[in-house]
């Protein structure tokens, strides 16, 4: 297994390189200047220069590559115009911007996004699986026909609708909440788990109609398996052969979807930062691409990236454990 | 004596898409108690759906049922869930054919029989776990403590049949209704099975419910048969009557179709001219410390017009000796000479020549037929590759073929799914001979056929050989069909070839032990014989045992 591991993180790498080349070259094919941007409205043409220079966009795109990796793997030293700054590896440059460190600035936002993602994944989790659950046993019924019609209407309205329309709801309408703002756990748990609730519900709402979908047909897969016949050939109750047997079945897949969902959105659920305003890796991203703020893309792309690859390492090694016949090569 | 299963105008209708399918028909049988009674017949006769009744199986899923069915005084249909739950397993334990996939998967196999032994008899996990592993190491499973723990994927296919025979004795049952619990076996294991079941039952006066499809494990295993098609009787009586002296028609057809190990042989043949000469043939998949020989040192030759059997159980290797003999494999090493030239080392651009008289007929006709395409496409295709472009003479030639195999050629267009397996195997060879092969390796090409449908097809095998004077290797599990249709045989284990030679000679005179053991393994059609060859394979084994 320490194999599969290695040879597996050893892909990632190379994953991630590929990913580092393609967001350069995609940079440099975007229209834009990224130092009349980064100087403001009021900057002349020399002054625009200066910047330009100063940030080290005069150099080749080949050149300006070997310094991102330079920084990522022994860290590179930048000046400001007045002062020499110092930034460790691994380094993923400096905001254009707001002249901050982007390693120090993806560190500052992960709590946030983290906090969303994980509260959300319960929440997708226990609706999710259990819609799924309740669909697949009422099958050909009014209750699979009704959750049905729920969980399509689930995947069909975006993230956003559904976010305003709880917004509305919830804030503005009964006003059982005020609107949103975040506040980090450390600072005060309980207001950080209050405001949390609606965006948790949210984007935990709209994911979990993918997870009823994907439980209901794995336990009606396992339903019809033959192991499931000769339990109940034995006498053994409908309610252990659903929970014991049939749902032991259908929780593989789900762990292996969640386990690369929650990677993917560890680099920013974008819409849903965007709606209540959390300070997360998604926003961040929103903000860089309109600012042509590179280092700042180029860096929240591969954090992202390695969050989504070590997740899909993860979710192998979730499987296996979780189905045995399963063999890591 | 009183009736364990008493069954009285059984009738079980499965609705399909409009009109129902009328799986039984009015079918009535009784079983006493401490007996045993074998439903016998071909796929389709309804014998699985009269076991799955037994227990109130068709429940819920749609089927009528109508008649009445009492086990061990339940009646069946009019049941409560407590009582019904009772029935299964506590009063009538029923044995699964596939044991792979009977088992699930994901728990350890002393826990699953633990699990069912609590429904019934209560009590703690750690005395139901306790009863697991006495059943477990009363039907032969070694170690049996260590071993409960194990995953069903764990054990081999005869260690899976033997946990579910332990998950019946669990909770001693009266009744054991067992569908093809052998079908999925080798025939070594499914003798040690058999034996087992027979041992179990004089042990604890255990009814016995035997469906099955193969004559041969029904006399080794019951004192009543009752023989079914299209869902009603054809004949019932005790096993030596039954089988030895049919009344019925259609019981003589079926039985005349079991080939036997004391049936006829070919006629020995003038050998033609050596077409393939295959000297020490090696393969090995993978590499490393994972390195697997699959076949090791094997050599043969084959005549034109001759047929050579290939038998073994499974892993032996035969199937992988197939298809290199084909070159749908490239073998690790040795030499394979057809008509005198080496082709075992040709590249597949040199080899195109050779490709159309080397042509294979697989296994399974479901899954080896294109569904997507029609069967007349299916059996163009050789052509095509051959190089035929015009449509006309191309369909004239998958007509003429189709006609050859005992197809009607107007179904030219029809679907793989609208044939009955016979007729897909039928598409098959016709799709293999269209290249006007000189060897043709047939690969199990009837272990998914009825008996009667078994004789067809090695009938047609047979006229189309004499025809074309083709070589054949026909490889088989199943020892008496190669006896039947071979001319010379191999006997394969562990990747090699242990005995080779005439048909009298292998089968007559057999000189490697593990062959002797093969043919002591095969169930005999007549019961008094089959007694005693078990007795034959009880001292057999207290031989082993000794040694």
């Amino acid at each position: 297994m320490s194999r599969f591991v290695l040879k597996r993180l050893a892909g990632a790498a190379l994953v991630l390189l590929a990913l580092s080349v393609l967001v350069y070259t995609l940079f440099y094919l975007a229209p834009g200047d990224p130092a009349r941007l980064a100087c403001g409205e009021r900057c002349n043409p020399q002054q625009i220069a200066q910047v330009r220079e100063q940030l080290g966009l005069n150099d080749s795109m080949l050149v300006q590559y070997l310094h991102f990796l330079q920084g990522v793997f022994a860290g590179r030293d930048y000046s400001t115009g007045t002062s020499l700054v110092h930034c460790d590896a691994p380094c993923l440059g400096l905001s254009y911007q707001s002249d901050r460190q982007v390693t120090q600035l993806v560190l500052e936002r992960l709590p946030a996004t983290a906090s969303l993602t994980l509260g959300a994944m319960v929440v997708w989790l226990v609706i999710g699986v259990g819609t799924g659950l309740l669909s697949a046993l009422r099958r050909g019924g009014p209750t699979e026909r009704l959750l049905t019609l729920l969980t399509l209407a689930g995947t069909g309205t975006p993230v956003f609708i559904l976010g305003l329309l709880l917004l509305m709801a919830v804030c503005a309408y009964l006003q059982w909440l005020p609107f949103p703002s975040y506040v980090p756990l450390g600072e005060d748990p309980e207001q950080w788990a209050w405001n949390m609730l609606l965006p948790w519900l949210t984007l935990g709402f709209f994911e979990s109609a993918k997870y009823a979908r994907l439980t209901r047909s794995s336990t009606l897969e396992t339903l019809a398996e033959d192991h499931i016949r000769t339990f109940r050939a034995y006498g053994v109750g409908e309610r252990s052969v659903v929970t014991r047997h049939a749902l032991r079945g259908a929780v593989p897949p789900v762990i292996a979807v969640s386990a690369v969902d929650l990677g993917s959105m560890f680099g920013g659920a974008v819409l849903t930062e965007s709606l209540f305003g959390i300070p997360g890796l998604g926003k961040t991203l929103i903000d860089g691409v309109k600012a042509i703020d590179l280092p700042v893309v180029v860096g929240v792309v591969m954090v992202t990236g390695t969050f989504v690859v070590l997740a899909n390492v993860v979710a192998d090694l979730l499987y296996a454990a979780a189905d045995r016949r399963v063999v890591l090569t | 004596m009183t009736p364990i299963v008493e069954v009285t105008d059984l009738t079980v209708e499965f609705a399909r898409s409009g009109d129902p399918v009328r799986a039984v028909d009015s079918l009535s049988f009784t079983l006493d108690e401490g007996r045993a009674l074998a439903l016998v017949g071909e796929s389709g006769s309804g014998k699985s759906t009269v076991a799955g009744a037994l227990l109130g199986l068709h429940r819920g899923t749609g089927a009528r049922v109508g008649g009445t069915v009492r086990v061990g005084g339940i009646d069946v249909g009019t049941a409560g869930p407590g009582e019904l739950r009772r029935l299964r397993g506590g009063v009538a334990a029923m044995v699964f054919q596939d044991p792979l996939s009977a088992l699930d998967p994901y728990y350890a196999v002393g826990d699953q029989i633990a699990e069912v032994y609590r429904v019934h008899a209560g009590g703690s996990r750690r005395a139901a776990r306790a009863r697991a592993v006495e059943v477990l190491d009363r039907v032969g499973i070694p170690d049996a403590a260590r071993r409960s723990r194990s995953r069903p994927h764990e054990f081999s296919g005869g260690m899976r049949q033997r946990a579910l025979l332990a998950m019946a004795l669990a909770c001693e049952p009266r009744l054991i209704v067992a569908d093809e619990p052998t079908t999925a076996l080798d025939v070594t294991v499914q003798a040690q099975i058999l034996d087992l079941l027979h041992e179990l039952r004089r042990e604890t006066g255990t009814a016995l419910l035997l469906v099955t499809h193969d004559v041969g494990v029904a006399a080794e295993s019951v004192d009543e048969v009752l023989v079914m098609r299209d869902g009603r009787e054809v004949e019932r009586g005790p096993v030596g009557r039954v089988l030895g002296a049919p009344a019925e028609s259609y019981t003589r057809r079926l039985l005349a179709a079991v080939p036997r190990l004391d049936g006829p042989v070919r006629e020995p043949l003038e050998k033609g001219a050596p077409l393939l000469e295959v000297r020490d043939l090696r393969r090995v998949f993978g590499r490393g410390s994972k390195a697997v020989t699959a076949v090791e040192g094997a050599s043969l030759t084959l005549h034109a017009g001759e047929t050579l059997g290939v038998v073994g159980e499974s892993g032996s290797g035969k199937t992988t000796l197939g298809r290199m003999l084909v070159r749908l494999l490239d073998p690790t090493g040795g030499r394979l000479l057809y008509g005198g030239e080496e082709i075992g080392a040709l590249s597949e651009r040199e080899l195109r020549p050779y490709r159309r008289e080397l042509q294979m007929v697989f296994q399974d006709p479901v899954a080896s037929l294109n569904p997507r395409r029609s069967v007349g496409e299916s059996v163009a295709d050789p052509l095509r590759v051959a190089g035929e472009r015009d449509e006309t003479r191309l369909r004239g030639r998958v007509r003429e073929l189709l006609d050859r195999v005992g197809l009607d050629p107007d179904r030219y267009e029809a679907y793989p799914h609208e044939f009955s397996g016979g007729q897909r195997q039928r598409v098959g060879i016709a799709r293999a001979l269209a290249a006007e092969p000189r060897i043709v390796v047939c690969d199990e090409p009837v272990s998914a056929l009825d008996v009667t449908t078994q004789a067809q097809v090695t009938a047609l095998l047979a006229e189309l050989q004499a025809e074309l004077g083709l070589g054949l290797v026909f490889i088989a599990h199943d020892l008496a069909v190669v006896r039947q249709v071979s001319d010379r045989v191999a006997v394969m284990r562990a990747g090699r070839i242990v005995e080779q030679g005439t048909v009298a000679e292998v089968y007559g005179t057999p000189r490697d032990p593990y062959t002797r053991q093969l043919l002591a393994a095969v169930p005999s059609i007549d019961p008094v014989r089959a007694t005693e060859r078990r007795e034959l394979r009880r001292e057999g084994h207290q031989e082993l045992a000794v040694a």
